[in-house]
């Protein structure tokens, strides 16, 4: 089952929702698409269900171009952010719902929703309406019907965004085991980066309508191809500096220097971007080639077990993440250690040099 | 934790709600059931009379008559407005200009006052002069609504229904486009037929305010008065004479205080008893 985009391009009216885009989605696996809203996520998938025609280009689907393709007969499974049943179905006759338009026998269909509650442990509540359930088994309930019809693709909409945060960990834990062995293309949209990392699978990053990369997802943290990906693919958001190289040292803000190591060393002179994700700016010394900041803090967000300090250097802000709870005041002065060998260095094209 | 302290000027906060429910209310009410069960022959003497107005009322046939023609006109209108006007908001666009044009367009009818429409299609419907009746009798129809009860009907209900449809479509309309596009997404997904979008999603999610528009629609239009006076004064002979007209006719024409009083409260209880029904009726899936 492969998932193929050839050029295509999506206009409405004079706004340019998707601009062209070749990919070819991975069959195993999930494949997440990670952006903020509006970078079009959204309009991607109804592209891929065939809810909506591109504009020009093709899509193709096991070997077959399917641009014309009307969504009922693309045989695609759906499920979005809001807890989409239909109101006045017992959750037994919202999961059956897609069996009965494609006319099958009774008794299948009773195994096979049967088989499918079992499995989204809706069993209890088959005969209950969707607003006598929660939130969770709502979302279940949207699951199972996407499940219960053999989908050759299935697409999830950004399925865990309005459950609360223990449904949400416990449904994204059981996800890949859902989908797996199904034979069929997974695309999950997010915006979370975490979620996409603990999901796995491939990630395509998305800014405004466009694809910026896409390839294995810890390929992609690891070395994201440009800038762009770099920021979508970060949070709290990954530190901005530009830098001067001269000779063998880096220079940043005319007074932090230090020493360029392994391939940095061979880069030529001249001005670089350098990105640091905030777990890598710490209040402690965590690797040998740390660089030290001085900055004046602007805001602290204790969470459980970790401080996210907010700071300034010269009218610039600078996030940073340390373990430990260290609570400051505003406008104090603190130390930060860059874990420097952990930086990535974009060009002046913010593509990637060195990571 | 139940340390309620007493604190008797509290009282003066409710104090104004309290005046103003009994001004506007309870007085009122008072006044019309004490006239229901006395009798008088003016200089304010007035004889204790019981259950004997309400017996007078329930028994008269023309308190039947009209009552049944109440129920036979909420009733058909009832029966044109709701689908009518569920039927427009399914064909009016969902955003856009035109949108708010067709809105616009709709919300017309219910700015004007109801005397003003009773008078607008009263000439109107004129057979010598108005645009409706010459057409109709130019199409060969006899057709005269100040001499012929069904003629009278049929333009008092049209009228009904220009005027009052577009309340039963703006509610429609706004639960319409509560209907997140999701909903039509998914039904595309599973190849739901448009009858099945309608049936399934669209109706069900325009329950709550359809069981609104239907409450307001019987309400008013059970105690409609104003149009039916000015457009026909409940003839031709009592054809369109409804409860309210009737009931004027009773207190104010005749002045038979005791048995309109007796009339108010029967009726009242009619709206209240009917309205009930219904809403226990539309609401009963949503209670268990």
């Amino acid at each position: 089952m492969t998932l193929e985009f050839r050029n295509v391009v999506k206009r409405v009216g004079a706004e340019v929702h998707i601009h062209e885009t070749n990919v070819a989605f991975a069959s195993e696996g999930f494949n997440i698409l990670l952006g903020t809203t509006l970078a079009g996520k959204t309009s991607l998938m109804q592209l891929m269900a065939g809810l909506e025609r591109p504009t020009s280009g093709e899509i193709w689907f096991n070997g077959r171009d399917v641009t014309g393709v009307s969504v009922q007969k693309r045989n695609v499974s759906m499920v979005h952010q809001q807890f989409i049943n239909y109101p006045n179905f017992s959750v037994f006759d919202n999961i059956a719902s897609p069996l009965r338009v494609a006319r099958e026998p009774r008794a299948e269909i009773k195994r096979r929703v049967g088989q499918v509650a079992e499995m989204m442990r809706l069993s209890a509540m088959l005969d209950r309406k969707p607003n006598e359930l929660s939130g969770g088994q709502q979302q279940r309930t949207a699951l199972a019907r996407a499940l219960v019809k053999d989908s050759d693709l299935i697409l999830l909409d950004e399925p865990l965004a309005n459950l609360d945060y223990k449904l949400r960990e416990e449904l994204r834990d059981e996800l890949p085991l859902l989908f797996k062995d199904r034979g069929c293309t997974v695309i999950y949209a997010t915006t979370e980066p975490t979620e996409a990392l603990l999901l796995g699978g491939h990630t395509a990053t998305m800014h405004e309508g466009r694809i910026t990369q896409f390839g294995p997802t810890a390929e992609i943290y690891r070395r994201p191809a440009g800038l762009r990906t770099a920021r979508v693919f970060s949070d709290p958001p990954i530190n901005t500096a530009g830098v001067t190289k001269k000779g063998t040292r880096f220079i940043f803000n005319n007074r932090v220097g230090w020493d360029a190591q392994g391939a940095r060393a061979e880069l030529p002179d001249g001005n670089y971007t350098l990105g640091i994700r905030p777990h890598h700016v710490t209040l402690d010394h965590t690797g040998p080639d740390t660089v030290e900041l001085e900055g004046t803090v602007l805001v602290t967000e204790l969470s459980g077990s970790e401080s996210v300090v907010h700071f300034e250097i010269d009218g610039q802000t600078w996030i940073s993440q340390s373990h430990g709870i260290h609570p400051f005041k505003i406008g104090a002065a603190a130390r930060f250690h860059m874990d420097i060998e952990k930086s990535k260095l974009f060009d002046r094209d913010d593509k990637l040099v060195a990571a | 934790m139940n340390n309620k302290t007493a604190y008797p000027k509290a009282w003066l906060f409710v104090l104004p709600v309290v005046a103003l429910v009994a001004f506007n209310a309870l007085i009122p009410l008072m006044t019309v059931v004490n006239y229901s069960v006395q009798e008088t022959f003016g200089n304010n003497v007035f004889f204790f009379e019981g259950v004997k107005w309400f017996e007078e009322v329930l028994n008269s046939e023309r308190f039947h008559a009209s009552l049944l023609r109440q129920l036979a006109f909420t009733g058909i209108i009832l029966a044109i407005e709701i689908p009518l006007g569920v039927a427009i908001a399914l064909t009016m666009p969902a955003r856009g200009i035109w949108a708010s044009v067709c809105l616009v367009l709709m919300a017309l009818p219910l700015l004007i006052p109801w005397n003003v429409v009773g008078a607008m299609w009263n000439i109107f419907a004129l057979p010598e002069i108005g645009l409706l009746g010459q057409m109709i009798n130019g199409m060969g129809i006899d057709y005269n609504f100040t001499q012929q009860p069904m003629a009278a009907w049929f333009t008092t209900i049209l009228m009904d229904v220009w005027h009052w449809t577009s309340l039963v479509v703006l509610l429609a309309y706004a639960g319409l486009r509560s209907i997140p596009d999701a909903y039509y997404q998914a039904a595309k997904i599973d190849g739901a037929s448009g009858w099945a979008v309608f049936r399934y999603i669209q109706l069900p999610k325009m329950k709550r305010v359809l069981t609104i528009a239907v409450l307001l629609r019987f309400m008013d239009s059970f105690m409609i008065y104003t149009e039916p006076f000015v457009l026909t004064g409940g003839g031709p002979g009592n054809a369109t004479t409804f409860l309210s007209i009737d009931l004027v006719k009773i207190a104010l024409g005749q002045f038979d205080l005791g048995p309109a009083a007796a009339m108010s409260l029967i009726y009242f209880l009619i709206v209240l008893l009917l309205s009930w029904v219904f809403y226990t009726l539309m609401m009963r899936d949503e209670e268990q």
